[in-house]
């Protein structure tokens, strides 16, 4: 949780993202900064996020974002 | 036919009842919106005709009803955008000097910040002014006095300085431009449109216009859809949309997500694109998973309207060949200058795009300087005043009689004597599998050419050497750089100035 948490503190600087849960109807994350997310976690995570992936509700909360990565990585083993 | 609403008042009486635009929110007809309009329009009647009126609402079906508001005044209209910085819209407000603002609740506070306390009486609320009885005498004694070279919008450009312009259009260029795209393309009521440019944007003109002309439907689709691509192409076949004119960002979206193979658009048949250089890797994309589609690849500024230049893809291309921009559209004449600007182009030779016919604007709002440094007397008649619009674009006539653009005036650069086209390099490292997207930028103090790209690879020596194979030795760039997202601006184009701000320091 922490690299994700790094990396959400890097593509979108000065949120507390712990405990949130609308992340994307907020407005805290847009179109472009998912898009950079994605990127991001595609590299730190060696994953390959789907286009399937990309629904609003993978995105929403720390927590949903990092249970997307973890299906990838369990597929991957 | 001297006036564009007489297509909308046309289309209301022939479908009354048929959806004519969709927003988020809400559908309206026809009927209903000729009739919002007219209703809006009486609270314009104090203001006088032929003056600016600024509309301050978002994307959606009431900024429609608010246009054709200000036209039915015998004003013409300037859509705002709202979410662009409000230093930008100042410097625009004061270019424009509105006799009126247009407004709704959503925006009221905006509104009266721009316009400050003096100016109060300038807003017109929608959700009030819809209210109004319409006052028939008052349109009629307007439409009797409206000729079709009266402005119908001013639209802001952003220039090459970062100051916005305001290109002044007419309803004669509306009606010539819509008249040859709707016939070009063969739009009818069966035409259903999934619109992705802003209003504030010439693109949005074609399908706007086309839709009032022709009876057809015009669903904007909502921004965050080109985020969550598998959601836009669900919307495209639940609105049955049928046609799309799209900037190839757009396009590219889709190809660089490879949606197609987790979902199908069902019911498009013609794809048109503008506004950018149409990299062929996406436009292959599209036609391996949508073959039968018709695609074109239409050319031109907001000062010829939109257009003054388009291609039916008819053949196959390589990933890595550039697209044509194919022939003059019927009823307006494209050409190239010679770089002196006083001979036409010879076959094969490079030249500037001029303009000549009724898709010409008038020029630049309260810009006059600006307005003669590109609309010019057309050098190849001494004879008599005759007009031309100066494109700024580089194109050479192809062996079978295409224009094939090059670049930007501007975006060709010298280096050691040789003449280098930054779209060449562009094109180049676009090209290359896994590269989503590519800018290519010269930074001029430094004499150096950068390569800035979006992908999934990660070693940048690997793109540079791809990109070095493809182009001649002296357009080898001195740097590639890897971000995470490349930046788009407004209209959803590759936002080249904050490229250039950032890595180029200009």
């Amino acid at each position: 949780m922490e690299e994700l948490l790094q990396i959400l503190r890097k593509v979108k600087p000065g949120v507390d993202f712990e405990g949130k849960t609308d992340l994307f109807e907020s407005g805290v994350l847009d179109s472009m900064t998912i898009v950079m997310l994605a990127a991001e976690i595609n590299d730190e995570f060696d994953i390959d996020i789907q286009v399937t992936d990309i629904v609003p509700e993978n995105f929403n909360s720390a927590e949903s974002i990092l249970a997307m990565i973890r299906r990838h990585q369990e597929e991957d083993d | 036919m001297k006036n564009i609403l007489e297509y909308l008042e046309h289309t209301a009486e022939n479908h009354p009842d048929k959806i004519g635009f969709t927003d988020e929110q809400r559908d309206v007809t026809f009927f209903e919106l000729m009739q919002n309009a007219q209703r809006i329009a009486g609270s314009l009647a104090r203001i006088g005709c032929r003056k600016p009126v600024a509309v301050l609402i978002d994307r959606n079906v009431r900024c429609i009803e608010a246009m054709f508001a200000a036209v039915y005044a015998g004003n013409f209209y300037v859509v705002i955008d709202v979410h662009s910085p409000e230093t930008r819209i100042h410097s625009i407000l004061e270019t424009l000097h509105p006799a009126a603002i247009i407004t709704d609740n959503e925006w009221l506070p905006l509104a009266k910040k721009l316009a400050g306390a003096s100016f109060a009486e300038m807003i017109i609320l929608y959700e009030d002014a819809v209210l109004r009885e319409i006052n028939r005498d008052h349109l009629m004694r307007i439409r009797g006095q409206m000729i079709d070279t009266d402005p119908l919008y001013v639209l802001f450009t952003s220039g090459s300085s970062g100051m916005p312009k305001g290109t002044v259009l007419s309803h004669r260029s509306v009606i010539s431009y819509t008249t040859w795209v709707s016939e070009q393309f063969e739009f009818g009521a069966d035409t259903v449109f999934g619109s992705q440019t802003p209003l504030y944007f010439s693109m949005s003109v074609t399908d706007l216009f086309s839709t009032i002309k022709c009876g057809s439907t015009y669903h904007m689709i909502p921004k965050t859809y080109f985020t969550f691509p598998i959601k836009l192409v669900e919307f495209l076949n639940e609105r049955k949309i049928n046609t799309i004119y799209w900037v190839p960002s757009a396009l590219a979206i889709v190809s660089n997500w490879n949606v197609f193979d987790f979902a199908r658009p069902e019911h498009l048949q013609k794809i048109l694109f503008a506004g950018e250089v149409m990299p062929v890797k996406h436009l292959n994309y599209w036609r391996r998973y949508l073959p039968d589609c018709l695609y074109a690849n239409l050319f031109g500024p907001t000062e010829t309207t939109d257009i003054c230049s388009f291609y039916v893809v008819d053949r196959n291309f390589a990933d890595s060949d550039s697209l044509p921009i194919g022939r003059a559209c019927d009823n307006c004449d494209t050409f190239l200058l010679t770089e002196e600007g006083i001979r036409a182009s010879r076959a094969g030779e490079e030249g500037e795009i001029v303009v000549r016919g009724s898709f010409l604007a008038d020029g630049y709002y309260n810009e006059p300087e600006k307005t003669a440094a590109v609309f010019t007397q057309n050098p190849l008649n001494t004879a008599f005043p005759e007009r031309i619009y100066r494109t700024g674009d580089l194109a050479r006539l192809n062996e079978k009689g295409e224009f094939i653009y090059i670049s930007r005036k501007d975006f060709q650069i010298k280096r050691m004597g040789y003449r280098i086209e930054l779209g060449e390099i562009e094109a180049a490292a676009g090209s290359i599998e896994k590269v989503k997207s590519a800018a290519a930028l010269y930074d001029a103090d430094a004499g150096r050419i950068l390569v800035i790209y979006e992908g999934s690879i990660k070693d940048t020596d690997e793109v540079l050497q791809q990109t070095a194979d493809k182009v001649p030795p002296y357009m080898r760039p001195d740097e590639v750089i890897r971000i995470k997202q490349m930046p788009y601006n407004a209209n959803g184009k590759i936002d080249r100035q904050r490229l250039l701000k950032e890595y180029c320091g200009a």
